[in-house]
């Protein structure tokens, strides 16, 4: 479903350099029982987050109020395994609009595509001076320009360009789903199934 | 003619339209929804004020969440149950054929598509479900997509996707006594990565593949994902058309001579080009279990978990961080540690076969007492085949507890858990944190592991128990 646009993000950043986050950590399977998409940011990494009396974990990133933004810069692939696109969800209903890494699980960076955040691959080396960055100074402004393709850590001006095919970001740019172009294609659809 | 692979041909017989500077608009011939990663699209559908395009196209069937006992009664757990009732009410509305709770067929998505027929060689298949991949097994295009992409199908029979990269691995020779399909994918991803095939298509090939049957290959593909590859398929052959030959919708006749002679053009060309090539030595392969909290994490059940030498940064900390998850010191090995569960079961091991190794290597023994066993059937024909050769027999009387078909502990939406700072060994597909269970410690084997663990009540090698 449509979502909100995506050009020029200027915010701070939330770090998560763990390696290997799975999908069942951003939310796991017992959360996944609902029939609507509402209330999954409640259960973003529940189970790194809350202890099982549902307390506050005090030493993880969510709930250290330093650490803020609409950007989440996470560790080697981040979004591996189950395909679960309610892990997305609940990154989006948390409030984060882009992920950063230099690694992406495959099914988890086309689900963030369908829907409106924006995973961006950089390489190790940027990753590790964003972390080192956040970690001296976490007011440290993390500029993403969708329509340039470039990510600016914005203490030092230090940038890197990152790739998303061009129809991914015209979608991303006017807030389009997948679903408006293949309707328009119906015919051609048909045409194809009639061929086969 | 230019030389192409069996992804190649599959993949470009479906391409609708190719998006100039974007992905392609690929048509997806079969499609299995289950009720865990469908509403939504279902609503979306509805608010859009659009429908289903080929119902017939789409296959459902509840797995993810429903209890394994008591399938007959009303569910229990209220979000369960509406997740449930939704699919019921979605596939009635649309006209989508449902396999629901105790009928005839229902069971595992992975595991009744293809003891139905409706999985076959050339075919595009997608799911809600990233263990889609076992349906490559028969030599499809078969991968786990997301709930827009339910969607997208639902809608236009199509979603729009970048053709991945190909991978090649041979696996050639003879697998040793007691080593297994599940060991070979373990060791495959063990030594590849969990993130080692990102962004590739897997074709597996060589004649200790070839030398397996179905279900055996069903393990491997299913567990393609857990390297991170988009699926992974095997050329079909005499093996794949034996198994499909007189299912419910493989086709009848003049037709499956037709059909068949199809497919025997389904292969590889000699002298395909991969854009990168993996060769294993089956001799090489043992029984493998994991000890981490990746699939990636795995060793020879006779190993020792490795030490940190030559990691550092965040690599370092994630893999301390897994140890102390799973409570194992680095460098020590795995064999004669304690375990507390098994399980059999799950779309990686849940088909006959699985059931048949685990009671025929139990057979005339007892379960340890320090062991709770489960076993949970692949699907209701599954669940048939082994009351009627004896296995539950077999199996109630060595201690394990036979339940009803569903995905049960592999991922625990149900109420099949395993206990916070427990052990498990399981046939099931992921070691991930939490994943059985919050808290839970798993480590993923083969059946055959599985079983003598059972029996031991401690992680050994298979081959060492019952010599005879």
């Amino acid at each position: 479903m449509a979502y909100d646009k995506f050009t020029v993000i200027k915010s701070t950043a939330v770090p998560l350099p763990n390696e290997n986050v799975d999908t069942d950590q951003i939310i796991p399977a017992r959360f996944l029982k609902a029939t609507e998409r509402v209330g999954f940011g409640d259960n973003l990494f529940r189970d790194w987050r809350y202890d099982v009396e549902g307390n506050p974990k005090k030493d993880f990133v969510l709930n250290d109020s330093t650490y803020t933004g609409k950007i989440l810069i996470a560790g080697r692939n981040f979004g591996s395994g189950s395909s679960r696109e309610h892990a997305v969800w609940a990154l989006y209903d948390y409030g984060f609009r882009a992920v950063v890494s230099s690694f992406f699980a495959d099914i988890f960076k086309n689900n963030c595509l369908n829907i409106g955040v924006l995973p961006v691959t950089i390489s190790a080396a940027f990753a590790d001076k964003l972390f080192e960055a956040i970690a001296s100074n976490p007011e440290t402004e993390i500029e993403i320009d969708l329509p340039a393709q470039k990510i600016t850590l914005l203490s030092t001006g230090e940038s890197e360009s990152f790739d998303i095919n061009e129809y991914k970001k015209e979608n991303m740019k006017h807030g389009f789903d997948d679903i408006d172009y293949l309707l328009n294609m119906s015919n051609e659809i048909d045409a194809f199934v009639a061929n086969k | 003619m230019e030389k192409t692979t069996l992804f190649d041909k599959i993949w470009d017989a479906h391409v609708v339209k190719s998006v100039p500077a974007g992905p392609d608009v690929f048509f997806i011939d079969k499609h299995f929804i289950h009720e865990v990663t469908s509403p939504v699209a279902f609503l979306n559908l509805e608010t859009r004020g659009i429908g289903v395009k080929y119902p017939e196209r789409t296959i459902a069937t509840p797995d993810h969440n429903v209890p394994t006992i008591h399938q007959d009664q009303t569910i229990k757990d209220q979000l369960s149950r509406m997740q449930v009732q939704r699919l019921r009410d979605n596939c009635s509305r649309y006209g989508i054929e449902l396999h629901d709770l105790g009928s005839a067929h229902h069971g595992i998505v992975h595991v009744i598509g293809p003891e139905l027929g409706i999985t076959q060689p050339g075919m595009t298949i997608v799911c809600g479900d990233s263990h889609t991949s076992t349906h490559g097994a028969f030599g499809a295009i078969a991968f786990g997509i997301g709930t827009s992409e339910v969607e997208m199908v639902l809608a236009t029979q199509c979603i729009m996707q970048s053709k991945a990269k190909k991978m090649r691995i041979t696996v050639d020779g003879i697998l040793g006594k007691g080593v297994t399909s599940k060991d070979i994918i373990l060791y495959i991803i063990a030594e590849i990565t969990a993130a080692g095939a990102t962004g590739y298509f897997v074709e597996y090939a060589g004649s200790a593949i070839q030398s397996l049957s179905m279900e055996a290959r069903m393990t491997i593909c299913n567990m393609s994902i857990e390297m991170g590859a988009r699926g992974g398929l095997i050329a079909p052959d005499e093996t794949t058309f034996n198994y499909l030959e007189g299912k419910r919708y493989s086709p009848k006749g003049e037709e499956w001579d037709q059909t068949v002679a199809h497919w025997k053009t389904l292969k590889t060309d000699e002298g395909a080009v991969f854009d990168i090539e993996y060769q294993f030595d089956a001799a090489d392969i043992e029984p493998m279990i994991t000890y981490g909290t990746n699939p990636g994490m795995g060793i020879k059940v006779k190993g020792t978990i490795p030490t940190t030498e030559g990691m550092e940064g965040s690599n370092k900390t994630s893999y301390l961080k897994s140890l102390a998850y799973m409570g194992f010191e680095a460098g020590e090995p795995i064999k004669g540690k304690l375990v507390d569960y098994v399980f059999v079961g799950s779309c990686t091991n849940g088909r006959i076969e699985d059931i048949r190794s685990v009671a025929e290597f139990v057979k005339g023994h007892k379960k340890a007492d320090n062991i709770t066993a489960w076993i949970v059937p692949g699907s209701r024909e599954v669940e048939k085949m082994a009351h009627e050769e004896g296995l539950v027999k077999i199996l109630e009387e060595a201690g394990f507890e036979l339940r009803q078909p569903g995905c049960s502990a592999c991922l625990a939406m149900n109420d099949d858990k395993i206990p916070s700072g427990k052990y498990a060994v399981s046939t099931s597909n992921r070691n991930f944190e939490g994943r059985q269970g919050p808290g839970a410690r798993t480590m993923l084997a083969s059946p055959l592991t599985v079983a003598a663990v059972a029996v031991t009540g401690r992680i050994c090698d298979p081959r060492d128990v019952f010599e005879n």
